[in-house]
């Protein structure tokens, strides 16, 4: 095999910035065919004009220089091209984006809050960009609230020893739709967590997404979600591994509950020819807690070389074990408790990952507010 | 003074019969040994009286202190006064021991135990069994050694404090060390003398540690002898090969 026939992933197609170049999905294309299209209210078809509104709120560390600025700005779009008919429906209708940008070597002071606010019916698209100059180091937190039909895309640009940390909370009412892509550029030994937390929406397709543009990189990705009755929740994970000697992991846990909850998880990792001693694993677990609920999860796993340090995925939907409520109610505790422990259990060791203490009280009060239900 | 008293019990697995008529009565006070071999319905019983989905009866009546325990939920069971000491106890992700236990102990005490008693109780009860205190900290029976298992239920034993306790196989896998702690922390629960206990066992070993009043052996899905704590020398010496071959 010489250098011009190397091989090339089968993963990742295509990315344009240019709408033209996706075509109206139909639902048979491998990465929509568990996407409900009629749901996306047009999104994906070109028939859902900007008319509404999603508020951005920033509450930022002093550290961070916070922007709005119009499409021709230059640090937009450079991290990252779009990779479907959304997304590039997104970077082709957004009229304004966020900028923040923490300064070299500043060490943030405190959590910088993002609040996306939806105000009602229309739908609303939109960019924001996050650079971390090199040694760099921010917690941002991304709060997804009220109704909305919104499609946007998030680069993160994580410069070279930079540290980045972001939660992103998709805490939407009953009726919304979110389409988003989320991208990590990571420079030389940068630093990347992503913890995602899905709750509320009608349906909500999320693509985090990770590339390396030199050695040393390391990205955590975690991901949380608790679909009820007629929620559709779909998460797709892409690692792209591109250069020598990165890490990554991702840890996805979700639970279902009620009629026609629907959960996809994709976890997409590329290690490339280039990409020796790469260390990556994936891994999901859905947790199906009543009839009528549908957890789909593909792991798919690309390797193009022969020299990696460690490469794995492990995927698994399973019921409640019968075992772990007896044990429980073997002891007298009543089974609603039992059930409650048991699927607390199941989340605590992905909720002990969020360090900032205020999110992680709101996941697991959440968390118990799907509980009650 | 309580007394667990089982009639002609019959108990199916997958509709294939396992117990086939036990009739056994256990006062305050009293071990009772059963013994048998392998395959001969012991555990069944012992998850059959506590509750376990998968162990269906067919017949007979489990009573505890006169109340009817078949037609209790499994927790509900336990707080009647039934506790059974678990051969295999389960890993339960994420769950810590010292939560699980206080969830246990407020089900069954019927109220929250105040928090520095509760922990001055637990902390009692691990040095007893030689538990390591970071042990609560950890989620429960994940990665612990056999060992750590049995001691684990034999603290739940003593924490909750049940009527009856059903120990099923708890000496199984034990080092002469643990057991011999394991079976100190049943004699201290034997030894306030309102306590009844059902030992199940394929051993005789155990039985050196913890004396039974009363042996039963199991084969076929019933008891086929009775006897005094004599009756486990015999086994000791003989083995089942005997009642192996009268069922056969």
């Amino acid at each position: 095999m010489g250098l011009e026939t190397k091989p090339l992933s089968t993963l990742h197609e295509k990315s344009s910035f240019d709408l033209a170049d996706f075509e109206v999905p139909t639902g048979r294309e491998e990465e929509w065919r568990f996407t409900p299209l009629p749901r996306l209210r047009g999104l994906h078809n070109g028939k859902a004009p900007a008319s509404g509104h999603v508020v951005v709120e920033v509450d930022a560390a002093p550290e961070v220089t916070v922007e709005t600025v119009g499409r021709d700005d230059p640090r937009i779009g450079t991290a990252y091209v779009p990779r479907d008919r959304v997304s590039a429906q997104a970077y082709s209708a957004f009229e304004k984006a966020t900028v923040l940008t923490v300064p070299a070597q500043a060490v943030a002071s405190r959590t910088t809050t993002l609040t996306l606010r939806g105000r009602g019916q229309g739908a609303a698209y939109g960019h924001i960009v996050v650079r971390l100059e090199p040694m760099a180091e921010a917690v941002l937190v991304l709060d997804h609230r009220g109704s909305a039909v919104y499609a946007d895309n998030v680069e993160f640009v994580v410069g070279d020893g930079a540290t980045l940390k972001v939660v992103s909370l998709q805490d939407w009412d009953d009726d919304a739709v979110h389409v988003s892509h989320h991208h990590a550029q990571l420079g030389r030994d940068a630093t990347f967590r992503s913890f995602v937390v899905t709750l509320g929406g009608d349906l909500v397709r999320l693509s985090p997404s990770v590339s390396y543009t030199a050695p040393g990189g390391d990205a955590d990705l975690t991901g949380l979600y608790f679909v009820d009755a007629g929620q559709h929740l779909e998460h797709r994970l892409l690692v792209d591994h591109s250069v020598p000697n990165c890490r990554s992991n991702v840890e996805y846990k979700g639970a279902l509950q009620g009629e026609d909850a629907h959960a996809v998880w994709i976890g997409d990792v590329i290690i490339r020819v280039e990409a020796e001693g790469t260390d990556t694993y994936e891994y999901n677990r859905n947790l199906i807690l009543t009839d009528g609920a549908r957890a789909d999860s593909v792991p798919n796993l690309e390797i193009l070389t022969g020299e990696v340090a460690g490469a794995g995925h492990a995927s698994a939907s399973g019921r409640l074990d019968d075992e772990h409520i007896f044990y429980l109610q073997a002891r007298g505790i009543p089974y609603d408790e039992a059930r409650r422990l048991v699927i607390r259990g199941f989340f605590a060791q992905v909720i002990e990952k969020i360090e900032i203490e205020e999110i992680r009280q709101r996941v697991l009060a959440a968390v118990e507010a799907e509980l009650e239900k | 003074m309580s007394t667990l008293e089982i009639r002609d019990l019959h108990v199916s697995v997958a509709d294939k019969a396992i117990l086939t008529g036990v009739n056994l009565t256990v006062r305050s006070g009293q071990t009772h040994a059963i013994m048998g071999p392998n395959g001969s319905g012991k555990s069944t019983l012992a998850y059959a009286i506590a509750g376990h989905p998968k162990y269906t009866v067919t017949g007979g009546e489990v009573l505890l202190d006169g109340e009817d325990l078949l037609s209790m939920s499994v927790d509900e069971r336990a707080r009647a006064g039934l506790f059974l000491a678990m051969q295999y106890p389960v890993e339960v992700p994420g769950v810590s021991v010292s939560n699980f236990l206080r969830s246990a102990v407020t089900a069954v005490r019927g109220e929250a135990p105040k928090l520095r008693e509760f922990t001055k109780e637990l902390k009692t009860g691990m040095d007893n069994l030689s538990i390591d205190a970071a042990f609560a900290q950890r989620n429960l029976n994940e990665g612990f050694s056999g060992g750590e298992k049995k001691r684990h239920e034999i603290l739940q034993l003593e924490l909750l404090k049940p009527k009856i306790a059903v120990l099923d196989e708890t000496d199984s896998g034990l080092d002469v060390d643990a057991l011999r702690v394991v079976s100190e922390g049943i004699n201290r629960f034997r030894g306030s003398g309102d306590t009844g206990v059902l030992l199940i066992t394929h051993y005789t070993r155990i039985l050196r540690y913890v004396k039974p009043d009363f042996v039963h052996v199991f084969a076929g899905g019933r008891i086929v002898e009775e006897g005094g704590p004599e009756l486990a020398d015999r086994l000791e010496a003989e083995g089942y090969e005997r009642y192996a071959k009268a069922l056969a």
